[in-house]
C-alpha cells in the first residue's frame, strides 16, 4: 500500500526489551525502519498518557516492550503495564482507534530475533490497517 | 533557553556506512536550542572525549547529546566525561544510532532520517533535564548473617576476618546446621563434624563475631548501609553467662523425648544440648517436655547446677542492632517422606530419609555408628535406596517438586558405600533415574561404589512399598533389563527432595526480597549475580538460594562475604538519583503509588499546613529503585521520576510521532 510510511513508536524497558533491541543490532538483523524507540527503566513507567499522546501526534501504532512475567527487574512493573494495556485498549476503541494498533510484547535481553520479528510483523500489520485517521468527534466526546 | 551540544559519532564505518553522519550533524545544528553540533570518527576515544570537553567549556553548553552506540555501552563513559568538563552527568544523554539504527537498516536515506529523529528526541529529553546528584548515605560497617549452617558460618568468618563486626543469628541452640548431622561427606568421606567443628569453634570464639543462637530475626527496617534489625532471643531458661557446660543437668534430667537432631531415632532430655560438639555448648530447656513446666514437679537440674545457672523465670529478649549488610543463609529442609504417596502410605519405621540414615551412620549418633533397623534394632541385610523421591516430578503440583535436588545422587551413592563398609555381607540396591555426579571427584566416587562396594544400581522407579512379615516389600522396575523387580528389604532409605527452610519464607516479607516458585530465594541474575538479591545490601549463600553441596555452599558464602566487603570498602554508598519525587502541591494523598511500589519506598505522611491536616506521599530516596511504576499510576500527576519525567517523555513522544 502506498502513501506515507507508517510511524510506530515503541517503548522499551531498559533491562529486557531495550537490551534485546541492542542484541538485534549486534546481530545485524534487518528490521523495517519505520519505528522509533523510547527507553524507560521499566515498562511499568509507561503511562497510558504517553501512548495516547503518540496516537494524537501522528503515530499509527504503539508497542510496549517489557520483561517476561516473573522476570521484571523491578519485580512487578511489567504486570502493571499488562493491566494498563488491557484497560487502555478498551479506551482506544471508545476513541475510535483500532485496538490492534497497540501491542504489548514480552521481549527479553536475549531475544534479539524476537525483537526483529515482532517489530517487522507489527509494522506490516499497521501497514495493512493503513494510516491512523483520528475521529476528532469521538475524541472530543470521550473524556480524556 | 538551553545551550545543547550534539556530537554525532561515525564509529569508524559502523554508523557512517549507513547513516550520513555529516548530514545529521548539520541538520541537528538547526534544531531549536542546539547551539553546537559536530561529527567525529570515534567519540569514545581520548581525542573524541577531549573534543566534547572542549566544546562544553568553549560553547558554555548546559546539555549534551552524543549520537553513537547504545547507552548500555558508553553512557557512563560520556557522563563521566561531562563531569570532567564541569557539566552534571545527568545533563548528558545518548542517542542510539548504531545498534538501533545503522546496524539494523540498509536504506541509507531512511536510516539517516531515523538517526536524525532519534537525535532530536534525545535533544528534547535534555531540554527538560535537570542536574541530579547521586544520593549518598553513610554505611554502618557491621554485617548480619541469618543462619548458622556451614554457609552462614563461612560468610561470618570471612567478613569478621576482614575486620568487620558480624552478628550470626541461628534459630537452633547451636550453630552447625545440617552439616553437623552428617556422618561423612562425599567424595572424600571426610568426617563431617571433624571438618565443621573447627569452623564452628572459630566462629564461636572470634572476637568480631557476635553469636546469637536460639534466636530469630523478627523485624528488619531501613535500607542498604542502614538496616535496623530486631532479633528475638528465645528463653533457654539457663543463664548462659553462668553456665560452664558441665552437663550435669542433662545427665540427671528424668524426662526423655525424641531428639530432633537425631530425626526421631534417638532421644534427648528436656534440658539438652542438641549434640555434643554444640557451639555454644550450653543447654536449653524445652518447655513442652520439662516436668517443671508441664507438671510443676522435679527441678532437679536447678538443684544440681553447681553455678545456679538454671532460671525458670527467664524471659525472651529482644535485641536491636544496626547493620549495613545482610547475608541470608537459612539453608534447607528435606521434603517430608509422608507426602510422597507411593512411599508414604502408612508409617513404616524402617522407611527413613537420608538425614536419618546419616544419624545411623554417625559415630556420635544414637546407635554409635552401627546400622540398625529403627523398628527392632536388627542389622539390615538388604537395604534399598530410592532416589528422586519427590524431586523431578511434574505430575503432582501439591505433593511433588519439579526440580532436581542435586545432592541426592551423591549422598545415596555414599550411603550405599558406607552401609557396605559397616555391613560387608549386606546388599545395597539403588533405584535411580539418572546419576548426576558433576563435581570434582564425584564420578570416580560413584564408580568406586559400584566397583569396590558392589552397589547394585537399578534404573527404574519404585511404584509401591509395603510391609509384609516384618520386611518392606518394594515393587520396582529395572528398565535396562526390561524386567519388573521385587525386593524384600530390611530397610529403605528415601532420597527425599531438598526444599528451602521455612525460615526463608518468613524472611522474604521481612527483608523485601523475592523467592521463586519453589520457595528458594531469588538471586539478582541467575548467571552473573548469584550471591546478590535485587534488594541492595542483602546477599544470599547456601541452599536458601538453591539445592547445592557443601563446596558450593562454602564458595557462595565467600562470594556473598566479598560483596559485603565491597560495600564496606567505601565511606558512603551511592544510589542512582533516577528516583521518584512527589510534587506535594498536587499530591492528593490517595496512596495509589504506595500500592504499586515493590520496595515500600513510599509512605503516606500526615502533614499540618495552614491549620489543615492532610496526607502526602513521601519517597525514601534510598529505597527507591527507579522503576517509575508509581509515576504512571498517579492520578494527580503529582509523582515524577527524575531523569524520566513526564515532560521529558511527552516531548520525546511528540518528536518521534510526527510524520
Amino acid at each position: 500500500m502506498k502513501g506515507p510510511d507508517p510511524k510506530v513508536v515503541m517503548f522499551c524497558c531498559n533491562w529486557c526489551t531495550y537490551a534485546g533491541a541492542d542484541l538485534a543490532g549486534t546481530s545485524r538483523l534487518q528490521i523495517n525502519p519505520n519505528f522509533r524507540v523510547i527507553r524507560t527503566m521499566c515498562s511499568g513507567r509507561v503511562d497510558p498518557q504517553l501512548v495516547l499522546e503518540a496516537f494524537l501526534k501522528g503515530a499509527d501504532g504503539v508497542i510496549i516492550g517489557g520483561c517476561h512475567p516473573g522476570d521484571c527487574h523491578y519485580i512487578s512493573g511489567n504486570y502493571k503495564a499488562l493491566r494498563r494495556v488491557v484497560l487502555l485498549k478498551k479506551l482506544l476503541s471508545q476513541l475510535g482507534i483500532n485496538q490492534e494498533r497497540l501491542r504489548l510484547e514480552w521481549i527479553s535481553a536475549s531475544e534479539g530475533k524476537k525483537f526483529a520479528a515482532v517489530v517487522n510483523e507489527f509494522i506490516q500489520k499497521i501497514e495493512s490497517l493503513g494510516p491512523l485517521e483520528l475521529d476528532q468527534e469521538k475524541i472530543s466526546r470521550t473524556t480524556l | 533557553m538551553k545551550r545543547i551540544g550534539v556530537f554525532v559519532c561515525h564509529c569508524g564505518i559502523n554508523i557512517r556506512a549507513t547513516v550520513d553522519v555529516k548530514k545529521v550533524a548539520e541538520e541537528i545544528g538547526e534544531y531549536p536550542q542546539v547551539v553546537y553540533s559536530t561529527d567525529y570518527q570515534y567519540m569514545c576515544s581520548e581525542p573524541g572525549q577531549k573534543l566534547m570537553r572542549d566544546a562544553i567549556k568553549k560553547e558554555n553548553l548546559d546539555g549534551v547529546v552524543v549520537a553513537a552506540c547504545s547507552p548500555n555501552l558508553h553512557q557512563l563513559t560520556f557522563r563521566r566525561n561531562a563531569e570532567l568538563a564541569g557539566l552534571n552527568s545527568y545533563l548528558c544523554e545518548i542517542a542510539n544510532i548504531r545498534e538501533q539504527c545503522s546496524w539494523i537498516h540498509s536504506d541509507k536515506e531512511k536510516a539517516t532520517s531515523k538517526a536524525l529523529e532519534i537525535a532530536k528526541s534525545l535533544v528534547e529529553k535534555v531540554r527538560f533535564s535537570e542536574a541530579l546528584l547521586p544520593v549518598e548515605f553513610p554505611i554502618t560497617k557491621r554485617a548480619l548473617v541469618i543462619g548458622g549452617g556451614v554457609a552462614g558460618i563461612q560468610a561470618a568468618l570471612d567478613i569478621a576476618d576482614a575486620g568487620y563486626e558480624t552478628i550470626l543469628v541461628e534459630k537452633e541452640p547451636s550453630i552447625g546446621g545440617h552439616m553437623a548431622q552428617l556422618s561423612e561427606t562425599f567424595p572424600t568421606l571426610d568426617c563431617s563434624q571433624c571438618i565443621l567443628t573447627p569452623k564452628m569453634v572459630e566462629a564461636g570464639q572470634h572476637s568480631k563475631i557476635r553469636l546469637l543462637t536460639y534466636s530469630e530475626v523478627d523485624e528488619v527496617a531501613g535500607y542498604v548501609g542502614n538496616f535496623r534489625v530486631k532479633v528475638r532471643r528465645k528463653a533457654p531458661f539457663i543463664d548462659w553467662e553462668k553456665c560452664t557446660g558441665c552437663g550435669l543437668c542433662t545427665e540427671k534430667c528424668p524426662s526423655k523425648v525424641s531428639s530432633e537432631f537425631d530425626r526421631g531415632i534417638g532421644l534427648r532430655k528436656a534440658i539438652y544440648t542438641p549434640f555434643a560438639q554444640a557451639v555454644p555448648n550450653k543447654p536449653v530447656i524445652d518447655r513442652k517436655s520439662c516436668l517443671y513446666f508441664t507438671k510443676d514437679r522435679c527441678r532437679v537440674c536447678e538443684k544440681l547446677c553447681p553455678v545456679g545457672a538454671v532460671d525458670f523465670e527467664q524471659k525472651e529478649a529482644v535485641i536491636e542492632e544496626e547493620v549495613g549488610a545482610i547475608v541470608v543463609a537459612t539453608g534447607y529442609e528435606l521434603y517430608p517422606k509422608e507426602r510422597v504417596a507411593e512411599y508414604g502410605y502408612g508409617k513404616y519405621k524402617d522407611v527413613i530419609d537420608g538425614l536419618t540414615f546419616e544419624r545411623l551412620l554417625s559415630a556420635s549418633g544414637p546407635t554409635g555408628g552401627e546400622i540398625k533397623r529403627p523398628s527392632d534394632g536388627k542389622v539390615p541385610e538388604e537395604v534399598v535406596f530410592i532416589q528422586c523421591v519427590g524431586s523431578r516430578d511434574e505430575r503432582d503440583e501439591e505433593n511433588a517438586l519439579p526440580y532436581c535436588s542435586k545432592i541426592c545422587c551423591m549422598y545415596t551413592g555414599k550411603h550405599a558405600m558406607l552401609y557396605k563398609h559397616r555391613v560387608p555381607e549386606g546388599q545395597a540396591y539403588i533405584f535411580y533415574m539418572d546419576i548426576r555426579a558433576g563435581g570434582k571427584g564425584y564420578e570416580e566416587f560413584i564408580q568406586r561404589g559400584i566397583e569396590e562396594d558392589r552397589t547394585l544400581y537399578l534404573r527404574g522407579r519404585v511404584s509401591k512399598l509395603f510391609e509384609e512379615n516384618g520386611r518392606i516389600v518394594i515393587w520396582g522396575v529395572d528398565t535396562l533389563a526390561g524386567k519388573k523387580v521385587e525386593i524384600a528389604a530390611d530397610m529403605v532409605v528415601l532420597a527425599t527432595g531438598v526444599v528451602p527452610s521455612p525460615a526463608s519464607g518468613e524472611l522474604v516479607k521481612k527483608l523485601k526480597i523475592i523467592s521463586d516458585s519453589n520457595g528458594f530465594l531469588s538471586e539478582a541474575h541467575p548467571k552473573l549475580r548469584p550471591v546478590e538479591t535485587l534488594t541492595s545490601g542483602i546477599f544470599l549463600a547456601g541452599c536458601a538460594q538453591a539445592p547445592k553441596d557443601i563446596p558450593e555452599s562454602v564458595a557462595q558464602a565467600s562470594g556473598a562475604a566479598s560483596k559485603v566487603l565491597t560495600l564496606f570498602s567505601g565511606e558512603k554508598t551511592v544510589q542512582e538519583p533516577i528516583v521518584a519525587s512527589v510534587n506535594e502541591n498536587l499530591c492528593a494523598g490517595c496512596g495509589m503509588c504506595i500500592s504499586v511500589c515493590e520496595y515500600k519506598a513510599i509512605d503516606l505522611v500526615t502533614e499540618l499546613k495552614n491549620g489543615k491536616s492532610s496526607k502526602k506521599a513521601k519517597v525514601t530516596d534510598a529505597l527507591c529503585e527507579g522503576c517509575g511504576s508509581c509515576v504512571a499510576s498517579c492520578p494527580s500527576a503529582a509523582m515524577e521520576q527524575k531523569g524520566f519525567t513526564t515532560k521529558q517523555l511527552l516531548s520525546m513522544v511528540d518528536a518521534l510521532s510526527m510524520k
